[in-house]
């Protein structure tokens, strides 16, 4: 089970205009995995992104989830899909509306057969799971710092036990205690739910602190996917670029020591745009 | 694509009282049609034994809400006798952990009517403090501008009026034509009874040029432009853009504010001349259908019955009008938080706030002027 492709893109083309920015990729995450998509600015990481949660439709190909195209009309189950995978949008994407609690209670409330006591509790549930102190329940979303935000929209990403996660940029915009906290929460949560997580990330700590295997997007496809080890050793000039340079190097040291955890030794602040 | 069975709880007797539980506990099978009532009532059921055995190794999957689920049957406690599964074990531990936390109550904010008419009194004045604000900021802007008038917002002014003014002709000429067409049949009608037919000229002149044109014009730029005033100030608020441009040192008021007033000031005039043509070439036709009288006579008619003060108090009207629409649309668009609900409510206000702001000038007006222009 744990090798069933749980993703599977095949021959994708995306096309703004005239701009291709993905021509015949292919992409398969497995079960249980982590798999983070990394790529140069512009190389349409997000949009692969929106193109597997529906937001967007490709020019060709198909993106089957669970083995179902989620593009084509006669899908039947992608209401079932949407609610068994959660999405952590880079700016958290929280209600500004609605309370912190009202946010995370809010995809449990309109399933319409929970009953509110439960769903009560369960928010409490979620907010101790993404580490976020009882007092700020009632709090409203523009009252809340950024890395708050983030972990509350994590929160609401969880609050259906999804089966499947998305993350875009998790830790972009985090300073980097909260980054390792933030990473070593995802970790624990992927160990404790059996998450599948498919992340796009800049952050090369938390992506080789995180990432089971990393898939490098350049020239309009997937150039590779592997392992972190397999990865950088794969010749090609963005690879060299985007893991070899000063960052990378200091970043890389996790991998050669498994033993001192996943949490890397330098942990800084990477946003780059 | 469901690919989980349905969760099920049995009770045995064999030994000891036991309740076995079967199935996915999950919340995408538990949500689905009349499981959850069962569900529930089960548990219930199930959970007013005393002393009973929970077998719970027979389940297949077991997610939070399945968990929690189970955990508020036992009144928020381990039972006593539990078989787990071990990988379940760590949900377990987590609601334990989780129960023992305090839950802060929220104090609610009680508030008294009174301190409530406080409080609508007390943003009431508030607004009434910052529109001052807002009219000294524009009065030093102007000044600013007519010192060096070369180095003037144009731009900005000019687009403003393109969108305030141009865009505006469409629905400000349909909407004065309709109402022109309506009051000459309603007065004709009424004329006719008295013989008084050639009157029809002077009321619609007068009714038209000197309230119902300008009046016309202001509600429906409050409506479009005044709206689209506050939503894009609100929207530059929330995406910080209102504070990129103080820490660029660009002055909001005299780059923002300043043009929307000034284009409004110069669009509104034009507008009512507009609106005015349109009510009275409407009327001029409806009169022809129904009164057989010829637009020539109509025109010859219209300069004697109304008197010229009569056209300058209504394109002073549009002037003023123009400025109050875009100073309220503003006051309203500058105090938007940065939350998608006081966008939606700054922006009905805005709108309610200006046509009843021109309204109430226009009231000013009558009283002023009342022995003006007859």
């Amino acid at each position: 089970m744990t090798d069933a492709a749980i993703i599977d893109i095949q021959n994708l083309r995306t096309q703004f205009g005239r701009a291709v920015v993905h021509d015949n990729l292919n992409l398969q995450v497995r079960q249980g995995e982590i798999l983070s998509i990394v790529g140069g600015s512009g190389s349409g990481k997000t949009v692969l992104l929106r193109q597997m949660l529906g937001l967007e439709v490709p020019k060709r190909g198909t993106i089957k989830i669970l083995g179902e195209d989620i593009h084509s009309r006669q899908a039947k189950h992608i209401q079932y899909l949407r609610k068994r995978s959660g999405m952590l949008f880079q700016h958290g994407a929280l209600y500004s509306a609605l309370s912190v609690f009202d946010n995370v209670a809010q995809p449990m409330r309109e399933l319409r057969t929970l009953p509110e006591a439960l769903i009560h509790d369960m928010v409490y549930l979620k907010l101790q799971m993404a580490d976020i102190g009882f007092e700020h329940a009632r709090k409203m979303p523009s009252d809340l710092s950024g890395g708050m935000i983030k972990r509350i929209a994590l929160a609401r990403a969880l609050a259906l036990d999804p089966e499947l996660l998305f993350l875009d940029e998790p830790t972009a915009g985090l300073d980097p205690d909260r980054s390792d906290s933030f990473v070593k929460l995802i970790l624990s949560l992927h160990k404790q739910l059996s998450l599948t997580v498919v992340m796009v990330t800049h952050d090369l700590d938390s992506l080789f602190a995180l990432s089971t295997r990393i898939a490098v997007l350049a020239d309009k496809k997937v150039l590779t996917v592997g392992t972190p080890q397999e990865v950088v050793k794969v010749e090609h000039p963005f690879i060299e670029r985007f893991f070899l340079g000063g960052r990378g190097n200091r970043a890389m040291e996790v991998l050669e020591q498994p033993d001192q955890g996943p949490v890397p030794d330098h942990p800084q602040q990477h946003k780059e745009n | 694509m469901p690919r989980f069975r349905p969760p099920t709880i049995t009770l045995s007797d064999q030994h000891h009282a036991a309740a076995v539980l079967g199935g996915a506990w999950l919340v995408c099978t538990m949500t689905e049609e009349d499981v959850m009532p069962r569900l529930s009532a089960g548990l219930q059921q199930t959970a007013a034994h005393a002393d009973l055995h929970w077998d719970l190794s027979q389940i297949t999957a077991l997610d939070t809400i399945g968990a929690q689920m189970l955990w508020r049957a036992w009144d928020k406690r381990r039972p006593r006798h539990l078989v787990l599964r071990p990988e379940h074990e760590g949900l377990f531990a987590r609601l334990e952990q989780v129960s023992a936390l305090p839950i802060p109550r929220a104090p609610k904010p009680r508030l008294t009517r009174v301190m409530l008419l406080g409080r609508v009194m007390l943003s009431f004045f508030e607004h009434l403090y910052d529109f001052v604000g807002l009219l000294g900021q524009l009065a030093l802007d102007l000044l600013r501008f007519a010192r060096h008038p070369l180095r003037g917002p144009w731009k900005e002014i000019s687009s403003n009026i393109y969108r305030t003014g141009f865009q505006a002709l469409g629905i400000t000429a349909l909407v004065g034509a309709l109402i022109g067409v309506v009051l000459s049949y309603l007065s004709s009608n009424q004329l006719r009874n008295f013989g008084g037919d050639v009157y029809l000229v002077n009321i619609l002149g007068m009714g038209i040029i000197r309230e119902l044109g300008p009046m016309l014009a202001a509600i429906l730029v409050a409506g479009r432009s005044g709206s689209a005033i506050t939503a894009q100030l609100g929207v530059m608020r929330v995406t910080e853009e209102l504070d990129a441009m103080t820490v660029m040192g660009i002055p909001q008021g005299y780059r923002l504010i300043m043009p929307k007033v000034v284009a409004l000031a110069i669009a509104m005039p034009l507008l009512v001349i507009w609106t005015d043509a349109m009510a009275l070439l409407g009327g001029m036709l409806a009169a022809q259908a129904q009164l057989d009288m010829s637009p020539a006579f109509f025109l010859n008619k219209l300069p004697e019955a109304v008197a010229l003060s009569n056209y300058w108090l209504g394109l002073g009207k549009g002037v003023v009008f123009g400025i109050l629409i875009a100073l309220v649309a503003c006051q309203f668009g500058l105090r938007i938080q940065p939350n998608t609900e006081s966008l939606g409510q700054g922006t009905t206000s805005s709108v309610v706030i200006s046509i009843t702001v021109v309204i109430l000038a226009d009231a000013v007006f009558a009283v002023i002027f009342s022995n003006i222009g007859y």
